[in-house]
């Protein structure tokens, strides 16, 4: 388990390497004079040649990455140019809100996509299997950001029940945040359940064909030990997959609903970072997003060897 | 000869209706999608206005039928760069194998950890955000998929007797790669443009309604739902109309690509 569990963070150091390349590559690509664009073109010299040394576009570009990659290990982002504070404490501030959104919808959705998928796939053959389908196929086709703007229209405007946006605060309790949270958590929450009902009742289907299912039926176990028992267990390797894929779809979609709700998340941060053109905060955002995907991925690989013995050794 | 599975005719169908749609907005529209009717702001489907109008008083459907235009342009562009790219690096990569293969894949790995909207949050802010940038950012973070799919087929083909056969005779490599071992990975790259275009209209509906994609005096299906979630109060028609043409279209390519599979795969038969 131990050499596996090196190889698997190795890679997913690797990878991390190469998406902070990836980042600081974009900001190379900048058609012109960085320090230009984001003064206009009225700045004074001084100003410019200041800017350029606070971007450390004085020092040549392989160097500069260096010096940002050894600041990254430090822990230090860089300093966002339009608040003028440290990137890294900027995104500190947002954090918490953004994952608690993450989070909150990933669990709504296992939480009802799982025991739906579990029932449709034992259901097969009867006509509620196909309706099921259907419905997921559907609910997957609906942006997560429509149905955001559906449940304000019903819960915020027609029924005037809960916020149509905007977040008091955690200092406001958890009562006041959690109702802030609850539509954002809901638009952003169904839409994955309907993706993974559909992955989960696969899933079980698959498990349930094989023949040590159909000898524990056959010895006579109970339909529950088999399911419960047998099948699930061994689904549990593609089941954490969908777990994995789902916590990443939900972040990166957290994007959108915090932009539809008015929340203070990292998603706005990086969006209002790109119309001030302050490349160190979107550069900051953006890489802190990527490595959270990679190490999502690094801990459903390392679940998997947990889970299945076999892949540890192979 | 099977009878088409019923989530082909309904993909083909629903996609079909809105080909249709941006085809016939280049010849008829019900009314100028950019005329403001003052008198008759918010107003409910009826006579004058079959889908009623947005906060300017500006026709719904024109409107609609006009977005379904950059739907389809950034869609079918972003999937044309994804499979082209992705294609010729999983080709390349399971024909050469070695160190390029685990090179390529590597950096096809790290493609993985930007997702569309990831991808078009840095390009914008690099590039300005636009219609380009949308497409682009689409393409690369979807181009993974088609990668790894076009080199495992590349993988499982490249040994075959017929291959060696074809090479026997001197074929070259290149004529090798494009006539014995692609057209066997045509179908799974067939169904999965068909999914990846449900996942690249979802994409740019999200990227214009963000203020990434379209700019925003381009009635794009996105940014008519960005405008109509202030007015929501006042009338509910702007904000449902677009939403409900996304879901029509983002279904339509996933039966599609699901009712291919179906027809292409004699394996898989849930």
């Amino acid at each position: 388990m131990a050499a596996f569990f090196v190889k698997r963070l190795l890679t997913a150091l690797v990878s991390i390497v190469l998406a902070s390349a990836v980042v600081f590559a974009a900001v190379l690509a900048i058609p012109g004079d960085p320090a230009a664009i984001i003064l206009g073109v009225t700045a004074s010299p001084d100003a410019l040649s200041a800017l350029r040394t606070q971007l450390g576009l004085d020092v040549p570009a392989p160097q500069r990455y260096l010096q940002w990659l050894a600041g990254l290990v430090r822990g230090d982002l860089g300093t966002s140019l339009q608040y003028e504070r440290a990137v890294r404490a900027l995104v500190a501030d947002r954090v918490p809100l953004s994952v608690a959104l993450a989070v909150g919808a990933a669990l709504l959705a296992t939480l009802l996509a799982v025991p739906v998928g579990v029932f449709t796939a034992l259901r097969r053959g009867t006509l509620l299997d196909p309706l099921v389908v259907l419905a997921s196929q559907v609910g997957a086709a609906v942006p997560s950001f429509w149905l955001g703007l559906l449940l304000i229209l019903v819960f915020s405007v027609e029924l005037r029940l809960l916020p149509a946006g905007g977040f008091p605060g955690w200092e406001a309790g958890a009562l006041a945040a959690w109702r802030a949270l609850l539509l954002p958590v809901l638009a952003l929450g169904l839409g994955q359940a309907a993706v993974m009902v559909r992955m989960t009742r696969a899933a079980l289907l698959d498990v349930l064909g094989q023949d040590y299912v159909r000898t524990a039926r056959a010895k006579g176990l109970g339909a529950t030990s088999v399911v419960w028992k047998h099948a699930l267990r061994n689904a549990m390797v593609t089941l954490v997959t969908i777990l994995g894929l789902s916590l990443t779809n939900v972040f990166i979609g957290s994007i959108i609903i915090e932009q539809v709700f008015a929340l203070p998340g990292l998603g706005r941060l990086a969006l209002s970072a790109i119309g001030n053109r302050d490349f160190p905060l979107v550069q900051g955002v953006v890489l802190l997003y990527a490595s959270t995907i990679v190490l999502l991925s690094f801990l459903v690989d390392l679940s998997y060897g947990w889970l299945d013995p076999r892949i540890r050794y192979a | 000869m099977k009878r088409l599975p019923l989530n082909l005719t309904l993909g083909v169908s629903l996609v079909g209706m809105v080909v249709l749609a941006a085809a016939v907005s280049y010849v008829w529209l019900p009314h100028d999608p950019n005329r403001m009717d003052f008198g008759a702001q918010f107003a409910a489907p009826g006579t004058a206005y079959l889908l009623g109008t947005d906060h300017f008083g500006r026709d719904l459907l024109s409107r609609l039928l006009v977005g379904a235009r950059s739907t389809l342009l950034v869609s079918f562009v972003a999937v044309g760069i994804s499979l082209g790219l992705g294609g010729a690096l999983g080709a390349l990569a399971g024909w050469v194998g070695g160190w390029f293969d685990e090179a390529m894949m590597r950096l096809v790995d790290v493609l993985y950890a930007f997702p569309a909207i990831l991808m078009a949050l840095l390009l914008a802010a690099v590039f300005r955000p636009g219609i380009l940038t949308a497409m682009a950012a689409i393409g690369l973070a979807t181009a993974p998929v088609f990668a790894r799919l076009t080199r495992a087929s590349v993988l499982s083909l490249r040994g075959r007797e017929y291959v060696e056969a074809g090479r026997a005779l001197g074929a070259s490599e290149a004529r090798l790669l494009a006539t014995h071992v692609l057209p066997g990975a045509t179908s799974p790259i067939v169904v999965q443009a068909s999914l990846s275009m449900a996942i690249a209209v979802l994409a740019e509906a999200a990227l214009s309604f963000l203020g990434l994609g379209a700019p925003p005096d381009v009635p794009s299906w996105g940014n008519m739902l960005r405008e109509a979630q202030g007015f929501m109060a006042l009338s509910p028609y702007p904000a449902l109309v677009p939403g409900f043409a996304i879901v029509v279209t983002v279904l339509g390519w996933s039966l599609l690509g699901d009712g291919l599979r179906d027809r292409l795969d004699p394996t898989t038969s849930r």
